[in-house]
């Protein structure tokens, strides 16, 4: 494990390419993309007590329903879908470990016809934006659904599914990319929450509780805490923190093969059951009737779960921008610092890798790919 | 290994791995099947490796067995019952079992 504090080499006279601001899986898949493309890269991170999405999100790699608002939001998930099976294999050839990336398809189940209906307006809304790119999501009846899902229950009245979606171990995936960061020499800086940065004399300055960190650019994936932090470089971005709740069964031998939006069988045989969402921002405690409430859904859909026994029970906060879509930002006025900001950061760790991280080493973000994902959206939606 | 202290209590017949297995009245199962002198009552999900009762108060859940049916139950919390079924559990839990 690294230890806490200041890691060897990282003396105040050390100088790097880029400072990554978050040690979450948006900020080391980002620093890791650094890595591979030559830079010298410091990782800055906060302790273990951060509040952490990383370790208590649901590890879907998840295509269906992404892009309703922001066509290109559905394009940029798909290219993410496309490359994660490289990404996976890279990361195995350099540490040696598997993070059980699949992607069989996914479903999204109804249990009513309401529910059935909604889903399918969501679809058409969907695929009638101008520019979408079609993800092949279909509208099942029950039929359809348990010829691939043979233990759903009598009230799955159908549901919705799309062949690009996945899942993955991603506490694993965390733990791999920690260690392809440590194999590569980047420095990882734990205990070292950024309070300021400035720029002087073209580079910038990090101010943490162990001192000045010293950058030629910025990358700021601090999840929420980008609110505090892009606008110290110029940036913005809106966030608006949710908080959703897991329940985790004990395992099981493999009855489901493939992940569904709320309820996924991990490689290891547990259960996860979760997709709630909350206003509240306290990552601790649990709302119990949300947890039964899931659990009671879960066994509408799949009733062999009846009497399986729950291990663990948890509440994380999401990373959330105010509109829900990624936010990828350059600044004019602190030119080479960046903003790295989205929900999903599992599903785009392998964009967040292969290709925004290219573009923040060579110094300039591609607009062709990211232009839609500026925050400088939210300013048009407040003039309209 | 282990030996009863007194045989005052009157005698129940459960079947273990369909074959069956003398206990006492008031004995869980995990004390039965101590009793009778069986080496272990589950492999785990992982590895395999056999596991036996051990903390006998409900919390270390290595006495996990099927019972009449149900997978993943603790044996130490359960008294025996006259016919009662106790399959030794393989691995992971079946859901639904």
């Amino acid at each position: 494990m690294v230890a806490e504090g200041r890691a060897a080499g990282a003396g105040t006279g050390d100088e790097f390419d880029v400072a990554v601001v978050g040690g979450g899986l948006v900020g080391v898949a980002t620093a890791w993309g650094l890595a591979r493309e030559g830079c010298r890269v410091v990782v800055l991170d906060e302790g273990d007590r951060a509040v952490r999405a990383s370790r208590g999100n649901f590890a879907l790699v998840w295509v269906q329903s992404k892009g309703l608002g922001l066509a290109p939001y559905a394009g940029w998930t798909i290219r993410s879908s496309n490359a994660w099976q490289g990404f996976s294999d890279l990361l195995k050839q350099e540490t040696g470990l598997d993070v059980s990336f699949q992607r069989p398809g996914g479903f999204h189940l109804c249990l009513s016809e309401k529910e059935l209906e909604a889903r399918a307006t969501v679809l058409k809304r969907l695929h009638n934006q101008p520019g979408i790119v079609d993800y092949k999501t279909e509208i099942l009846t029950h039929d359809q659904v348990k010829a691939m899902l043979p233990d759903i229950g009598p009230e799955v009245v159908g549901g919705s599914f799309c062949p690009l979606d996945g899942h993955v171990n991603s506490l694993r995936l965390f733990r791999t990319l920690h260690t392809a960061l440590n194999a590569r020499g980047v420095t990882y800086l734990p205990s070292h929450r950024v309070d300021n940065i400035t720029k002087d004399g073209g580079e910038f300055r990090l101010t943490t509780p162990h001192g000045e960190i010293r950058a030629a650019k910025v990358a700021l994936a601090a999840g929420n805490a980008n609110m505090r932090l892009a606008p110290m470089v110029g940036l913005e971005a809106p966030m608006r923190p949710e908080r959703g709740q897991i329940v985790v069964t004990e395992r099981l031998r493999p009855f489901l093969n493939h992940p569904v939006v709320t309820l996924r069988q991990t490689d290891e045989g547990t259960v996860m059951i979760g997709d709630s969402k909350e206003e509240s921002v306290d990552p601790s405690g649990l709302t119990i009737g949300v947890s039964a409430t899931e659990a009671e859904r879960a066994v509408r859909q799949f009733p062999l779960l009846a009497n399986v026994n729950v291990v663990r029970t948890w509440s994380a906060i999401r990373v959330m921008t105010q509109d829900g879509f990624p936010i990828y930002d350059e600044s004019k006025t602190h030119p080479g610092a960046f903003t790295v900001c989205c929900h999903s950061g599992v599903t785009l760790a392998a964009n967040h890798a292969l290709t925004i991280a290219p573009m923040i080493a060579r110094g300039a973000l591609d607009a062709s790919l990211v232009a839609p994902f500026s925050a400088r959206r939210f300013h048009v939606q407040a003039a309209g | 290994m282990f030996k009863r202290l007194a045989e005052s209590s009157p005698a129940v017949g459960i079947i273990v791995d369909g074959k069956p297995v003398s206990a006492r009245t008031g004995d869980t199962v995990a004390a039965a099947l101590l009793a009778a002198g069986i080496g272990h009552c589950r492999t785990t999900p992982v590895t395999g490796a056999p596991r036996a009762p051990f903390c006998l108060m409900g919390v270390c859940f290595d006495c996990l067995v099927t019972i009449d049916g149900v997978g993943s139950r603790q044996g130490c919390l359960i008294p025996v019952r006259e016919g009662m079924k106790v399959e030794t559990q393989l691995g992971r839990r079946e859901a639904g079992r």
